[in-house]
């Protein structure tokens, strides 16, 4: 379980160039490569504690999920099992449910994601002028970030409560209704959107700061001779500049937003599995965790987590391929 | 653009040492003063609103002007949390989950980076591709298996499930590998080699030390994962052996949730995670710039 939303996002350096290339291994430059050690068997010795945790924790667990979903298997049977083909597929589309989870799915996500890295994207312009208690501000930023997802969610859903919640205090203060946001669906869901923008965009803006620092001054220069204005180099020097660690931290967010789990089973507060009492908040993650430990349906359970998966694989597809035809036009490099 | 780590020197305190755009950088005004603050505010008032909510009753704290002060109750409620939920244990437990978890992380992953870093060996592309595939792939399709597994081994609650399933990272291992790959000079090896050194005296006496900065951000960035997560802790434990997470998330499934108590455990479980984050935050930030892109 090497792939919590955590560590996927922490997991920059991956894709920086291109989101789902697998690393340049191959392009050592040849007078590297001789200089390595040269054919070296102890190489597999080296990989192997690794590769034997990661295959029997990761690997082999993703594969037997697929096998999984090819059977009817209750929890209560977990090595039995019929073999029923793609029924369960089936099964999903047409469960009204999963097109539910997968609409809030989509809803939060984009609630979460856009707003999230263009706070992220103007606190790292703030970040990176010439500061006083420097060091100060980036720790705060991050303060979120070191908050678990239970925590933060408890904590807001204090704060969105009807009755004593700080935020329908406020709104009743300057005047309009208080808002029932739990039994909402829009409301349930933007308040979910915003447990997850606080929690990473001071992640994301550190993100972008670092890649910022690393443009070159001369870009900004060229641009004052040109007259531009510090609002026209932010236009169209900074944020082509920043344009891959932005297609990056894009599909990373929607990689993370897709598996949406623990803030919707706690925004409640009693932990349950239905997302709100009409599914309003349920997401894709946690009507895969109810079919698999509330209904017992652990065939269905492992359906759905492939159906996230192709959904993740359609979505970096998408960026990989925005990214390359950026490339392309733009004539190089983006 | 290359996808690596900072240089050797400075991995842990990056790029903003370097001063490259400070000429060009304007000075903060007090506009930018006032947006960070605000950011600032943003960031810490839910956290402080733990404690805050966690010394008031629900009828105190739905009055307008709502409290913005703690006080002693605090203290209360925090001895019902305990009393609700073994939380002292499940610090306990989160301490003994996380520390294993990085030590195992960072000891395979530095194994293991090291050998896709500089080490040749057939399949070794191919190897490292399926790794940094896998990252993509979401949580959930581990979890069934996974349950089968310790159901059969009879693990439910007890912590080698939560601990084993994590103890090495795909992130890990790329994220050593792309360090060493520039840290690391293959003359220093190819001098080893030369001298007659084994591959494990080269990789205790040269490797290692070399190492150490990516080491040491991998260890916090992994235990700080390992203390928040989430999903798999859910399944794996119950209430009566819990890590952190999972004891926080119980308490409020009780049948009259009393929103104070749960604030107040919320409070004690979230407590040591940010007193180390305030001891080794500005490392931390810095690791995860270091981690970032690098024009």
């Amino acid at each position: 379980m090497t792939l919590a939303d955590d560590s996927l996002r922490t997991a920059l350096p991956v894709a920086v160039p291109e989101p789902v290339a697998p690393p340049p291994v191959d392009t050592a430059a040849p007078r590297r490569r001789r200089a390595r050690l040269s054919e070296n068997r102890w190489g597999y010795a080296y990989v192997a504690p690794f590769f034997l945790v990661f295959g029997a924790f990761s690997l082999f667990p993703f594969v037997f999920t697929l096998w999984i979903s090819l059977h009817e298997t209750r929890l209560s049977d977990i090595g039995g099992g019929t073999f029923v083909g793609l029924d369960n597929y089936a099964a999903l589309l047409g469960n009204a449910y999963f097109w539910n989870a997968l609409r809030n799915t989509v809803t939060i996500g984009v609630l979460a994601t856009v707003p999230q890295l263009c706070l992220a994207l103007g606190l790292a312009h703030l970040l990176h002028y010439k500061l006083r208690g420097r060091t100060f501000f980036r720790v705060v930023m991050l303060m979120p970030y070191a908050t678990s997802i239970a925590a933060a969610t408890l904590v807001f859903a204090t704060l969105f409560g009807r009755d004593y919640g700080l935020i329908n205090t406020g709104l009743e203060a300057v005047g309009l209704d208080r808002i029932d946001w739990e039994s909402g669906s829009l409301t349930s869901q933007v308040a979910i959107a915003v447990i997850v923008t606080w929690r990473w965009t001071g992640y994301n803006a550190l993100i972008y700061l670092a890649a910022m620092q690393s443009i070159p001054d001369e870009l900004y220069e060229a641009a004052e001779m040109d007259g531009a204005s510090r609002w026209r180099q932010f236009l169209h020097v900074t944020i082509p500049s920043l344009r891959p660690t932005i297609l990056f931290t894009v599909v990373v967010s929607t990689i993370g937003a897709v598996q949406l789990f623990g803030e919707p089973l706690l925004f409640a507060g009693n932990g349950s599995t239905t997302g709100g009492a009409r599914n309003q908040y349920q997401t894709l993650g946690l009507l895969m965790y109810q079919q698999g430990w509330s209904n017992f349906n652990i065939g269905q359970a492992a359906t759905t987590a492939w159906a996230m998966f192709l959904i993740i694989l359609l979505v970096v597809g998408l960026a990989a391929l925005a990214g390359r035809l950026r490339a392309r036009r733009t004539g190089g490099t983006p | 653009m290359t996808a690596t780590l900072a240089p050797p020197s400075a991995p842990v305190t990056p790029a903003p040492r370097k001063a490259r755009r400070r000429t060009k950088t304007g000075k903060a005004g007090p506009v930018t003063y006032s947006l960070l603050a605000l950011f600032a505010l943003v960031s810490v008032f839910p956290l402080y609103w733990t404690v805050v909510a966690g010394s008031h009753t629900n009828a105190e704290i739905a009055a307008t002007p709502p409290p913005f002060l703690p006080n002693a109750t605090l203290f209360e409620n925090i001895d019902a949390a305990l009393e609700q939920a073994p939380l002292g244990l499940a610090i306990l437990n989160s301490v003994i989950v996380s520390g294993a978890i990085t030590v195992g992380t960072v000891l395979f992953c530095t194994l293991a980076g090291f050998a896709f870093a500089k080490l040749r060996f057939r399949g070794n592309g191919l190897l490292l591709s399926l790794v940094v595939g896998t990252m993509m792939v979401p949580t959930q399709l581990a979890v069934i298996p996974l349950f089968m597994m310790i159901a059969e081994l009879q693990w439910v609650d007890q912590l080698q499930a939560v601990v084993l399933p994590t103890l090495v990272s795909a992130f890990g291992v790329f994220f050593m590998r792309q360090y060493l790959v520039s840290a690391l000079p293959d003359e220093l090896l190819e001098a080893g080699r030369v001298d007659g050194a084994s591959t494990h005296r080269i990789f205790f006496s040269i490797v290692l030390p070399v190492a150490r900065p990516a080491m040491a951000v991998l260890a916090m960035l992994t235990f700080l994962t390992a203390w928040n997560e989430f999903f798999w802790p859910i399944i794996a434990l119950t209430a009566a052996n819990p890590t952190v997470q999972v004891a926080i998330a119980n308490l409020g499934s009780g049948y009259v949730p009393q929103r104070a108590v749960i604030m107040a455990g919320t409070l004690l479980g979230t407590l040591p995670v940010l007193v180390v984050f305030g001891v080794l935050g500005k490392q931390i930030v810095g690791g995860i710039m270091a981690g970032a892109v690098k024009g």
